[in-house]
C-alpha cells in the first residue's frame, strides 16, 4: 500500500499461489468438459465470450472499413448486409447476454452469499452446452453463406424475401436462449434459497442486487423472443400466414413480439454491468455505496419498468398515436432509476479515499459513457424527436455507448478486479491503465461522430452512402482501429499475467465482498469454513478491524 | 490453506442421506431449492405460450366468423375426452405424489403407470383428431383447402350439427390462420406431454426400485408440478379453441 | 487576429459555418423539431457537466493522498429524492413537448394535398393524383402541406426527409400517413431508413422543392396523359366493378358516389369513415366491410392488382364526389400555368383536370 494505491501484495519472495484451488484440485480436460463446479465454468464461458467477442469485433472491423468511401466498394452489399447482421447477432447474443452473469456471476455470485456453487450446478454446465451450441451453430452459419436480415429478422422480409439462413441462425439464437434462461434461474433460486446465515436480502452486495434483477428479466423476457422465432420459423417454411398480411396475418405482430423480448434484453445486458460499477467504486473510494437501498431498488424498477416500454422501437411503424403516447411516458420513467444510480455512484466518491488503479479507470469511463449512451436514449424516448433520429446512425451510437462505452466498460473493470481473484495474479498496472485510457479515446472518437451522422440523417444499415458524410465516417473508423488496439492489449497482458504476474494473495484490493474471504484462487468448494455474515456490505471499518486482528501487514 | 473442507465432509457423510447433494446444508435447503427451479421454470413455459396466446386473442377478434367456422370442425366429444382424460391423470399423479410422500412404493407406481397410461391415450386421441385435419386438407401449407368453408354442405357431419353459413373466400382463407393457431399451440401442447410422458416412464422404472420412496421425494413432487401445468395449459387451449360459439 | 495564420482562420471559418450538425431547415415542423433537440443536447450537456464535475472534482479532493480516510456515509434521502425528482420533471416536459411534435407531424390539416408513394425493393414510386410518376423523386411546393400515403408492396421501408425531419414506414398491407409544408426550395435527400434487403442503400432520392410557379410548371411538363383517377376509371371498367357498383335501384353493391369521407353502417354493426385505409380493405378484404344492406358477395381483389392499382381505384372513387371534385379541381387549377390564383365559386376549368365524367353510368 502507498499514497496512490491500495494494492496489497504479499511478499513475492515466499508467497506461492495455494498448491490445492479449484485448477489444480483435478486435471484433464474431461475434468473441465464435465464439470459442475461453477468456478470452472465461468472460466469455460470466460474463453468462449472471448472467442466470440473477437469474432464479432473482426466483423465490425470489416464495417468500418467498407465506410471508409461512400461507395459500397469493399465488398458486395449482400456480403455488407450478412456481415452486419451477423456481428449484431454474434455481439448480442454470444457476447454481451452472458458476458458478466455467465462469467462473473457465474463465478463470484455463490461466493459472494457464502455458498459452495450455484442451486442447480449441473443446469449451469447445461447452460454453457447450449450456449457453445447456439455460438458454434450461428459460426456454420457465417460458413453456408450467413444470413442477411439484421439481428431484428424483420418480417417479412426474414419470412418471405431473403434465401440465406434465417432458420439455422434463429436455431442458434433460440438454444443459446435457452442457455440464458437456466442460467438466470438458477441465479433466483440460488440468490433465494442459499445465503448464508446472518445474510439478509440488504446486506447483499449491490453485484448481486443487480445479477437478480437481469436474471428475472432473462426468466420472463427470454421465452416469448423463443416463440417469435419459432413462428419466425413456421411463417418461412409452411407459410402459415401469422405474419403475412395477404393472408391475413400482421407483421406488426412479430414485432412486438421480437421486442418484447429485446427491450428488456437490453437491461439484461446492462444491469450485471451497473452492478460491477457499484463493487468497482465502492472498493477503490474505501466507501459503501451511498444510496445503496436506492441503488439495489433502482435495480429491480428497471427490470421491472422494462418490462412495459418495448414499442418505443415502432413508434414510426403506425402504431397509433395514443400507443405512442404510452409507450413513450413509460419510457421516460425507465430512464428515472439510471439517472439515480449514476449520481449515487458519483456521490459514493464524496469523502472517500480514491485511488485510480485499472478497474476504476474503467468506472469512471462507464459512468461518462454511460450518461451521455442514457440521455440520448431519452432524445429517442421522446416521440417526436424520434421520428428525425430512428432508423439512422443516431441508434447505432446511443446503443454502441451504452453497450460498449457502457457494458463493455464494465465487464473489462469487473475482469480486472476480479482476476486477482480468480487466476491468484495480478497482472501489471502501468499497461492496463494505458489500455483503459486507449479504450476510452479510442471509443470515443468512434462513436461519437456516429451521432452527429445521425442528426444529418445517414441511416443505418448502409453500405454505400453520400459522399458529404465520409468525413465522419472515417473518423469512426479511424477510432475503431484504435478501440481494436485498446482491447487487444487487455488479452496479451492478462495472459501474460498468468505465468509472470506477480503473486496476488487472497485480498490484494482490500475489499470487503465475501468473496475476498477465501484464498486466491479458490478451493473448489470455495471457503475452508463459511464465515458468519454479521456486518452490511461494503463495512470497510469492519474490514480494518478484521486485518488489525490477523495482523495484516501493510506492504511497502 | 488447511483442506479442512475434506475432512469435515468425509465425517459428515455418516449424519447425511446420500441423496443430498454437497453444496446443500440440509435436505430441507435442497428440496425447497429444486421446488422453487421447478416453479421458475414454469413460470419461463408461461411466457411461452403467451406469444402464441396473443396472437391468438389478435387474431380471433379481427377474423371470429373464420375462427367460428375453424372452431366447429374440432370434435368437442373427443375435446372433452381429452380434458377429462388429462384432468384424471392429474389426480393420478397427485396420488403418485402422496404415496411417494407416505413412503407408498406400490401405491406410487400404479398412480405413475396410470399417469403414464392416460397421457397416452391422450396423446392417442389427439393422433386420431390430427389425422382427421390432415385427410380433410385442414393443415395450412401446401395442402390446405378452405371446400368446407366455402360450401359447408360439402362437409356433412359438421354440417348437420351446426348449420353454418358459407364463409365468403376472403374470410374462409383466414381458417388457415385458425389451424395454424391449432397446430401451433396443440402441437406445442403435445410436445409439453411426451417429454412429461417420457419421463413418467424413467419415473416408473426408478420408483421400482424404491427411489423415491425412502424420503427423497422432491423430484416427483416437481415432475408433479410439470404435470399440472401441462393440464392447465391443456384447459385453456380446450375452452379457447374447441368451444368457440358452440351454440350460433 | 493578425497572430493567426490566415489559412487556418480561412479554414475554421469554412469548416464552422459549412459544418452543419444538423441538415438543412426545409419544412415547417424542422425549426419546431430542432428546437426539442437543442433543449435535449442542453439539458444532456448540463447532466453531463454536472456528472463530470462531481466525479473529477471529488476524485482530485478525496484522493487517497489528500483524504488518506474516508468518511462513511450513509446516504441521504433529501438528495435521492433531488435526482430523482429533477430528471423526472425534465423527461416529462421532453415527454409533452416531444409529444405535442409527434402528433403534429402524424396529423395532416384536412386541406393537405395528397401524393401516393409506394415502396418495394428497392425503389420509391411516387404517384401524383394529377397523373405524375416519379421514381426516387419527389417534387412538392411549397407553401402547401403535403400528406403523404404510404405503403409497400413487400417489405418494411421507411420513407425518410431529413431536411423535413419527418420519416415514416410503409408497410405491407396498409397505409401510413405523413405530412409537411416545404418551407424552401432547393433539392434534399430521400432515404430509405428500413433496411430492405440487398440494395437499401441504393432506395434513396432526392426530394425537389420548388417554389409554387415552378411547380405548376414541373406538373405540366411531367404529366403522363391520365390522371390517377383517369387510371383509376380504366381499372373500374377492366375489373367489371361496375356490374356491381352501379347507381340502379336494384344494385348488388352500394353506388360509390360520395362514399370517400362518408360515414358508412356496416353489416357487422358499427359505422366507420370511409377513407383511403377502408377503401383499400373493401377492394382487398371485402367480407369484413360489407355495407350495412347489401349482401357480402363482393369477391376480393387480393392478388389481382397492385398497390398502385388499388391508389389509382381510390383516386377514381375519390372524384366520385362531386364537391370534392370542385375542390379538387379548383385547387390543382391554381397549380396550372396561367391562372393568377383562380376565386373560389364553381368555376369549371379549361384545362385538364380530372375525369368529368364522374358519374358512373347508370
Amino acid at each position: 500500500m502507498s499514497e496512490h494505491t491500495i494494492v496489497s501484495l504479499p511478499d513475492q519472495a515466499t508467497a506461492r499461489i495455494p498448491k490445492d484451488n479449484y485448477i489444480t484440485r483435478e486435471n484433464g480436460l474431461l475434468s473441465w468438459l464435465l464439470t459442475s463446479d461453477h468456478k470452472r465454468i465461468a472460466i469455460l464461458y470466460l474463453i468462449s465470450i472471448t472467442f466470440f467477442f473477437f469474432i464479432g469485433g473482426a466483423l465490425a472491423g470489416l464495417i468500418r472499413l467498407e465506410l471508409l468511401t461512400p461507395q459500397a466498394d469493399l465488398m458486395a452489399t449482400d456480403t455488407y448486409n450478412k456481415v452486419f447482421t451477423m456481428h449484431g447477432v454474434i455481439m448480442i447474443f454470444f457476447f454481451l447476454v452472458p458476458s458478466v452473469p455467465a462469467t462473473l456471476g457465474n463465478f463470484f455470485i455463490p461466493m459472494m452469499i457464502g455458498a459452495k456453487d450455484l442451486a442447480l450446478p449441473k443446469i449451469n454446465l447445461l447452460s454453457w452446452y447450449l450456449y457453445m451450441t447456439g455460438g458454434l451453430l450461428a459460426l456454420y452459419t457465417m460458413t453456408v453463406g450467413g444470413v442477411d436480415t439484421g439481428w431484428t429478422f424483420t418480417t417479412p422480409l426474414s419470412t418471405h424475401y431473403v434465401n440465406t439462413n434465417v432458420l439455422t441462425t434463429g436455431l442458434a439464437v433460440f438454444v443459446a436462449g435457452f442457455s440464458s434462461i437456466l442460467t438466470g434461474l438458477n441465479f433466483i433460486v440460488t440468490i433465494h434459497k442459499m445465503r448464508a446465515p446472518g445474510l439478509t436480502w440488504f446486506r447483499l452486495p449491490l453485484f448481486i442486487w443487480a445479477n437478480y434483477a437481469a436474471s428475472i428479466l432473462m426468466v420472463l423476457g427470454t421465452p416469448v423472443l423463443a416463440i417469435a422465432i419459432v413462428l419466425v420459423a413456421l411463417e418461412r417454411t409452411l407459410g402459415i400466414g401469422v405474419f403475412d398480411p395477404t393472408k391475413g396475418g400482421d407483421p406488426l405482430l412479430f414485432q412486438h413480439l421480437f421486442w418484447f423480448y429485446s427491450h428488456p434484453a437490453v437491461y439484461i445486458m446492462i444491469l450485471p454491468g451497473m452492478g460491477v460499477i457499484s463493487e468497482v467504486i465502492s472498493n477503490f473510494s474505501r466507501k459503501r455505496v451511498f444510496g445503496y437501498t436506492a441503488v439495489a431498488f433502482s435495480s429491480v424498477a428497471i427490470a421491472v419498468f422494462g418490462f412495459f416500454v418495448w414499442a418505443h422501437h415502432m413508434f414510426i411503424m403506425g402504431i397509433s398515436n395514443y400507443a405512442v403516447l404510452v409507450f413513450s411516458l413509460l419510457s421516460m420513467l425507465v430512464a428515472v432509476p439510471s439517472a439515480i444510480k449514476i449520481f449515487n455512484w458519483s456521490l459514493t466518491l464524496y469523502k472517500g479515499s480514491i485511488t485510480f488503479e485499472t478497474p476504476m479507470l474503467y468506472a469512471f469511463g462507464f459512468i461518462g459513457l454511460f450518461t451521455i449512451g442514457g440521455m440520448t436514449g431519452v432524445f429517442l424516448g421522446t416521440s417526436g424527436t424520434d421520428i428525425h433520429l430512428t432508423e439512422t446512425y443516431f441508434i447505432v451510437a446511443h446503443f454502441h455507448f451504452v453497450m460498449v462505452g457502457g457494458m463493455l466498460m464494465a465487464f473489462l473493470a469487473g475482469i480486472h478486479f476480479w482476476w486477482p481473484k480468480m487466476t491468484g495474479r495480478m497482472y501489471p498496472e502501468k499497461i492496463s491503465q494505458l489500455a483503459a485510457v486507449v479504450t476510452f479515446i479510442g471509443f470515443n472518437l468512434t462513436f461519437f461522430p456516429q451521432f452527429i451522422l445521425g442528426m444529418l440523417g445517414m441511416p443505418r444499415r448502409y453500405a454505400a452512402y453520400p459522399p458529404e458524410f465520409q468525413i465522419l465516417n472515417v473518423f469512426s473508423t479511424a477510432g475503431a482501429t484504435i478501440l481494436g488496439v485498446g482491447y487487444l492489449l487487455p488479452v496479451l497482458y492478462l495472459i501474460w499475467s498468468l505465468r509472470y504476474g506477480a503473486i496476488a494473495g487472497d485480498n490484494p484490493w482490500q475489499a470487503t465482498g465475501l468473496e475476498w474471504q477465501s484464498q486466491s484462487p479458490p478451493l473448489t468448494e470455495n471457503f475452508a469454513e463459511i464465515p458468519v455474515m454479521d456486518h452490511e456490505a461494503y463495512d470497510y471499518e469492519w474490514l480494518e478491524k478484521q486485518q488489525k486482528e490477523k495482523g495484516v501487514a501493510s506492504a511497502e | 490453506m488447511p483442506n479442512s473442507s475434506v475432512h469435515t465432509a468425509e465425517s459428515a457423510h455418516e449424519e447425511h442421506p446420500a441423496y443430498l447433494r454437497h453444496h446443500f446444508n440440509s435436505t430441507e435447503q435442497q428440496a425447497d431449492a429444486a421446488g422453487f427451479a421447478m416453479w421458475l421454470f414454469l413460470l419461463t413455459e408461461v411466457m411461452f405460450f403467451s406469444g402464441l396466446f396473443t396472437a391468438y386473442l389478435i387474431y380471433r377478434n379481427w377474423y371470429y366468423p373464420a375462427f367460428v367456422s375453424g372452431s366447429h370442425q374440432l370434435n368437442v366429444v373427443w375435446g372433452t375426452t381429452n380434458t377429462v382424460v388429462l384432468i384424471f391423470s392429474s389426480f393420478t399423479m397427485a396420488m403418485g405424489v402422496w404415496c411417494a410422500e407416505t413412503r407408498r412404493r406400490r401405491g406410487l407406481v400404479l398412480s405413475l403407470t396410470l399417469t403414464f397410461i392416460l397421457g397416452l391415450g391422450f396423446l392417442g386421441i389427439k393422433t386420431i383428431e390430427y389425422r382427421e385435419k390432415i385427410e380433410k386438407h385442414h393443415v395450412p401449407g401446401f395442402h390446405y383447402s378452405m371446400q368446407s368453408f366455402l360450401d359447408p354442405q360439402s362437409d356433412p357431419e359438421v354440417y348437420a350439427e351446426y348449420h353454418d353459413k358459407p364463409l365468403v373466400p376472403d374470410m374462409a382463407r383466414h381458417t388457415e390462420l385458425y389451424f395454424s393457431l391449432y397446430f401451433l399451440m396443440t402441437g406445442m401442447h403435445a410436445l409439453h406431454m411426451i417429454i412429461g410422458i417420457g419421463i413418467l416412464g424413467f419415473m416408473i422404472l426408478r420408483a421400482r426400485a424404491g427411489a423415491y420412496t425412502a424420503g427423497h421425494v422432491t423430484f416427483v413432487e416437481n415432475i408433479g408440478l410439470y404435470w399440472h401445468f401441462v393440464d392447465i395449459i391443456w384447459i385453456y387451449l380446450f375452452a379457447l379453441l374447441y368451444l368457440i360459439s358452440r351454440h350460433q | 487576429m493578425n497572430h493567426i495564420s490566415p489559412v487556418i482562420w480561412q479554414f475554421l471559418v469554412k469548416w464552422m459555418t459549412n459544418f452543419a450538425l444538423l441538415p438543412p431547415e426545409a419544412s415547417k415542423i424542422a425549426p419546431q423539431m430542432d428546437a426539442l433537440l437543442f433543449f435535449l443536447i442542453l439539458v444532456s450537456l448540463i447532466g453531463l457537466t454536472i456528472v463530470v464535475l462531481l466525479v473529477v472534482s471529488f476524485s482530485i479532493l478525496y484522493r487517497k493522498k489528500r483524504h488518506p480516510v474516508a468518511v462513511q456515509v450513509e446516504g441521504s434521502t433529501l438528495l435521492e429524492a433531488i435526482w430523482t425528482i429533477i430528471p423526472l420533471g425534465l423527461f416529462l416536459v421532453m415527454f409533452v413537448w416531444g409529444a405535442l411534435i409527434y402528433f403534429r407531424v402524424y396529423t395532416p390539416p384536412v386541406n393537405a394535398m395528397n401524393i401516393y408513394v409506394v415502396g418495394k425493393q428497392w425503389m420509391w414510386k411516387v404517384e401524383h393524383p394529377g397523373g405524375q410518376h416519379e421514381i426516387n423523386a419527389l417534387h412538392v411546393p411549397t407553401g402547401r402541406a403535403v400528406q403523404l400515403t404510404l405503403i409497400s408492396q413487400d417489405v418494411f421501408h421507411s420513407f425518410s426527409i431529413p431536411a423535413f425531419r419527418v420519416k415514416r414506414e410503409a408497410i405491407p398491407g396498409r397505409y401510413t400517413t405523413v405530412w409537411f409544408e416545404a418551407t424552401t426550395p432547393g433539392t434534399y435527400h430521400l432515404f430509405c431508413t428500413q433496411y430492405c434487403g440487398t440494395n437499401h442503400s441504393q432506395m434513396i432520392g432526392d426530394v425537389v422543392v420548388m417554389t409554387p410557379e415552378e411547380y405548376r410548371k414541373w406538373l405540366t411538363r411531367s404529366d403522363s396523359g391520365a390522371s390517377l383517377a383517369q387510371d383509376g376509371e380504366r381499372l373500374f371498367a377492366s375489373l367489371s366493378c361496375a356490374a356491381c357498383h352501379n347507381a340502379r335501384p336494384d344494385a348488388r353493391g352500394p353506388s360509390l358516389a360520395n362514399v370517400y369521407g362518408a360515414k358508412l353502417s356496416l353489416s357487422s354493426g358499427g359505422t366507420v369513415i370511409a377513407d383511403e385505409a377502408y377503401l383499400r380493405e373493401a377492394i382487398l378484404n371485402p367480407s369484413q366491410h360489407i355495407t350495412q344492406g347489401y349482401a357480402p358477395i363482393m369477391p376480393t381483389y387480393q392478388g389481382q392488382i397492385s398497390e398502385e392499382g388499388v391508389i389509382a381505384l381510390i383516386e377514381f372513387i375519390k372524384n366520385l364526389n362531386s364537391d370534392y371534385r370542385v375542390e379538387q379541381t379548383i385547387n390543382t387549377t391554381d397549380m396550372l400555368p396561367g391562372s393568377e390564383g383562380a376565386a373560389k365559386g364553381g368555376k369549371t376549368p379549361a384545362a385538364k383536370g380530372p375525369a368529368q365524367n364522374g358519374k358512373v353510368k347508370p
